[in-house]
């Protein structure tokens, strides 16, 4: 053993200095589970030994602490010593220990710890790409192999490798590892799981462990007299044998966005490509808005890139039309585009001492999107370590169980089911600012909108507060003042915005002269003094619609500053946002335009006190927000107000 | 005397470039660990209104300057930190004012002038104490005077036991306690984003980056890092912080291939010659409980 240790470092020495393709290349993260005693340890230092990755003179320092101690060295014990080094003082709940194969590098993702198992397993195995399980061959398979295979199909993980070690303690019997391996493939295949190959070994003699053709270690030669039987590959063989989970980039198309910079005159939407690849030229679909638009250009500091980018790409695109596009949207091809849902089927499993409550609102985090949910029934929970599960009516998630719920969510969510796209599958749940669990969507969506029962979940005792109001519909009440020439636009606009807030859920209203004139203002004209009482008129109603909450949108010529002021102090003596918005476009424009025929009946003399024409109009000079209907789409436009407005009408922090 | 020189493979010095280099393989380990940088940047952007970046000008710092600007399309859109402990090499500080106009930095020096004042510094005090007052003291000045939320730092896993169970997002309490027995879970991109008054979040975009990592990726992209790094005389730095604390090893690398063929071949820690980690059993682990990166 020592000999072909020596030879190795000597080879290692004489390595040439040119850059191995396996240190540029993607390593494979792996995670080792499996009952306690089945020798997780002892195959992870045995691995590390074959692999030639301890550090010099480990094991002999090891030996020689086993020899004082009168202990008989284990290999387990060198993987100990090494984590020992690493903690000192510190518990390590999550570390990593690479090695190298002949094919590529691995980092092995430990996470031990039995106190608070599942955060931790949660933390390290979701980045591992495979997991290796490992089951005894005297022992069996026992309450542990199955629960960590129940966590390994609950994270997602699809790349198993059972190595059934032990192979000593049972005679090497293929009978045994036949047996083995039928109960547990059966037990794999209920939770959706499929190992990719069973290896029988025994770590602590080196059976079967590292690569059967090198032929200076004498354990490998010994190993294939034992289990002659055996016609598959070793350990180190099977893992070599593992792809990186990164068919993501044959998948759909999701790029989600994580935030838009204008840090220069570029509108530049930053985000990551989840799945799938995009090219300069496509179209894309943004979702939830369902707005579409093509990439102008894949902006890269110093790049001339190549005009594409693939799944794992942190990103930023410019596009042809300026859509409004905010974090949280997933952009996708029209021919692939994820699922629009308020309300979803998952598995969550619940990781913190506060159990997850019906009724109670939580943050739910999926990629960038951020929306409030609440449970609408659970309808089957699993206890994780003992794997009972119960159907009974359960009122709240404790932890360590996983529950199959119905979730609500406030609005509108992106998703795609988690055996399908899993990196929009799966979602995290937040209370309080704390990751409290996650959760897998799967089995179809249901994409209708039927609200959730009312819970009375914002029962406020006493007058109900404009801070109550936003609370209960996620925005403050605002009165959107659109001004502008006859034909601008006021009302394309102010419709198209209407269904944009509606859409996100938000509680708004257009006013115009077609709901004003015939009703409530009946009985006015077009004097000076009727405009002046006109205007005075809906801003009263758009100040109560406001203080109600809702965002009410006017969309009224209002020609004059003093009204457009007054307009402004009515609504400001209540508690809601007042954001005028000028929808300017030349009179020349809105003459050519001419939709109603006004311009022309003006000019020809029928209509009296037209505004542009023989009336005043006077801009706004410092609105809040100004559109430019002579340049700008109509969905450009309602862009430039949704980037002004809904800032506006967050609800006030209250820690602010 | 312009000290600051590109070392390219071949050990030829290259003019400086205005911009990165454009790699067109196929993806490697250094894009994966690029962009999931860089993602970790933007999520910091968008979750912290106040952030800083502490800028030690060595190596690892560099690395992050270039990463933000790879994230933010040419710009460092946070202010940049520079801890001065008046003990920095005249080197590193002409790096640093080089470095500024080149990256077009908003640089905020900091000094812990009352500790000078009271006489502390590495002639009279242990290093221990002289690096707790001149760093983590004068950080703690600085984040109380300017309030920020977040702090984006340059810290790896491979740099230290301490550092290995980091996650990267970790949020430290006011009197900058790390509790690292009670993590929060980190998983699927999704991070601890929050911070209460008075704390702030520890953002750590190199966390999985090992040494020899950084060292390829200073390569790949051509990015500016003071020249102590390379051998001169047979000596060169491998870790770089206060002047009298700080020891270089012997080493004929003079170029990145050559640093990273010593790396591959060398079983000792990156910081062997940073005097404070050493002074006293678990040294390092004492400064980080008490808030040091």
């Amino acid at each position: 053993m020592q000999k072909a240790n020596v030879q190795r470092s000597t080879s290692n020495a004489q390595r040439p200095t040119q850059t191995d393709q396996r240190d540029v290349g993607i390593p494979l993260r792996i995670v080792f589970v499996g009952h306690v005693d089945h020798g997780k340890s002892t195959l992870i230092g045995r691995i590390l030994h074959d692999t030639d990755s301890l550090p010099e003179g480990k094991i002999e320092m090891v030996k020689k602490a086993c020899a004082a101690e009168g202990m008989e060295f284990e290999f387990a014990f060198v993987l100990d010593a090494l984590l020992e080094e690493q903690k000192q003082n510190v518990t390590i709940d999550t570390t990593e220990i690479r090695f190298k194969t002949k094919r590529r590098k691995y980092i092995i993702i430990d996470a031990p710890g039995h106190k608070e198992f599942l955060k931790n397993m949660i933390t390290g195995a979701s980045r591992a790409d495979a997991a290796v399980l490992v089951i005894a061959a005297n022992e069996g398979v026992r309450e542990q192999s199955r629960r960590h295979a129940y966590l390994l199909s609950l994270l997602g993980i699809k790349q198993l490798i059972v190595v059934v070690n032990k192979m000593d303690l049972a005679d090497f019997s293929e009978e045994k590892f036949q047996e083995i391996e039928k109960e547990y493939r059966k037990f794999l295949a209920e939770l959706g799981l499929e190992a990719r190959v069973f290896v029988p070994a025994s770590a602590k003699n080196g059976d079967n462990v590292a690569s059967t053709s090198s032929p200076s270690d004498e354990s490998v030669r010994m190993a294939d007299k034992k289990m002659k039987w055996h016609r598959g590959p070793s350990v180190l063989e099977a893992l070599d044998l593992l792809e990186p989970q990164s068919a993501d980039v044959d998948l759909p198309l999701r790029f989600c966005v994580q935030d838009v910079y204008r840090f220069d005159e570029r509108r530049i939407i930053a985000g990551r490509i989840e799945t799938g690849k995009l090219r300069v030229g496509d179209e894309l679909v943004f979702s939830p808005a369902n707005k579409a638009s093509k990439v102008q250009s894949i902006e890269e500091w110093g790049g001339n890139g190549d005009g594409e980018a693939v799944a794992g790409d942190s990103i930023g695109i410019t596009l042809t039309e300026q859509i409004f596009v905010e974090r949280g949207y997933v952009a996708s091809h029209q021919t692939d585009t994820p699922i629009e849902a308020n309300r979803v089927h998952a598995d969550v499993f619940w990781i913190v001492r506060e159990p997850m409550r019906s009724g109670r609102l939580y943050d739910l985090r999926l990629a960038t999107q951020e929306v409030k949910c609440e449970i609408v029934s659970i309808d089957q929970v699993m206890d994780s370590s003992s794997l009972e599960s119960t159907t009974e009516k359960r009122e709240q998630l404790e932890r360590n169980e996983v529950g199959r719920l119905t979730i609500q969510t406030r609005s509108p969510l992106v998703i795609d089911n988690h055996d399908r796209i899993p990196k929009l599958g799966r979602f995290v749940i937040v209370d309080d600012d704390q990751i409290c669990g996650g959760g897998t969507i799967f089995g179809g969506v249901y994409t209708d909108r039927i609200v959730a029962k009312s819970k009375n979940i914002f029962w406020v005792e006493g007058k109900i507060t404009a801070e109550a109001r936003a609370a209960r519909t996620g925005h403050r009440g605002a009165v959107v003042w659109f001004t502008g020439l006859s034909g601008a636009g006021k009302s394309t606009i102010a419709q198209a915005l209407e269904r944009e807030l509606f859409a996100r859920g938000m509680q708004t209203y257009v006013l115009d002269g077609d709901n004003i004139r015939h009703g409530l203002n009946s009985n006015l004209g077009f004097s000076p003094e009727d405009r002046v009482e006109n205007i005075r008129r809906v801003s009263e109603v758009a100040k109560l619609m406001a203080d109600s909450g809702v965002v009410a949108i006017t969309a009224f010529i209002s020609p004059y500053r003093m009204d457009r002021r007054r307009a402004r102090e009515i609504v400001l003596e209540g508690n809601a946002e007042f954001v005028e918005v000028f929808v300017d476009a030349p009179l020349a424009v809105c003459e050519a335009r001419d939709p109603k025929n006004l311009y022309k009946k003006a000019r020809a003399g029928e209509i009296r006190e037209f505004t542009g024409i023989d009336a005043p109009y006077e801009p706004p000079e410092d609105a809040e927000i100004n559109v430019h209907t002579d340049r700008q789409t109509v969905n450009e436009s309602v862009a430039t107000i949704l980037e002004g407005l809904l800032p506006r009408l967050k609800p006030e922090q209250a820690d602010a | 005397m312009i000290v600051i020189t590109r070392v390219a493979s071949g050990s030829v010095n290259r003019p400086y470039l205005t911009e990165p280099m454009k790699q067109t393989t196929q993806r490697t380990h250094l894009d994966e660990l690029e962009n999931q940088s860089i993602f970790i940047f933007r999520e910091a952007y968008h979750a912290f209104k106040n952030i800083a970046m502490p800028w030690s000008m060595g190596k690892d710092s560099n690395v992050l300057i270039w990463l933000a600007r790879k994230a933010f399309f040419g710009r460092v859109p946070f202010p940049v930190l520079h801890i001065d402990t008046t003990y920095e090499f005249p080197e590193m500080l002409e790096f640093r004012e080089w470095a500024k106009k080149h990256h077009n930095l908003n640089l905020i020096v900091k000094i812990n002038i009352e500790a000078r004042e009271r006489g502390i510094g590495y002639e009279t005090h242990d290093p221990v104490t002289v690096t707790h007052e001149l760093k983590t003291v004068a950080l703690q000045q600085v984040l109380a005077e300017y309030k920020w939320d977040a702090l984006i730092t340059g810290i790896r896993r491979d740099e230290d036991p301490t550092r290995a169970k980091e996650r990267y997002f970790s949020p430290r309490n006011a009197q900058f306690e790390w509790d690292y027995k009670d993590q929060p879970p980190e998983f699927w991109g999704q991070f601890a984003t929050s911070s209460a008054k008075g704390e702030h979040v520890r953002v750590q975009p190199l966390l999985d980056w090992t040494e020899v990592d950084v060292w390829r990726y200073i390569q790949r992209e051509n990015i500016p890092i003071p020249q102590m790094y390379f051998s001169r005389n047979g000596k060169r730095f491998r870790s770089l912080g206060c002047s009298p604390i700080t020891h270089p090893i012997k080493s004929n690398a003079s170029n990145i291939d050559e640093i990273i063929a010593e790396l591959e071949a060398t079983k000792v820690g990156e910081r062997a010659g940073r005097a404070q980690d050493h002074y006293e059993r678990n040294a390092m682990q004492k400064l980080r409980a008490k808030g040091f990166l």
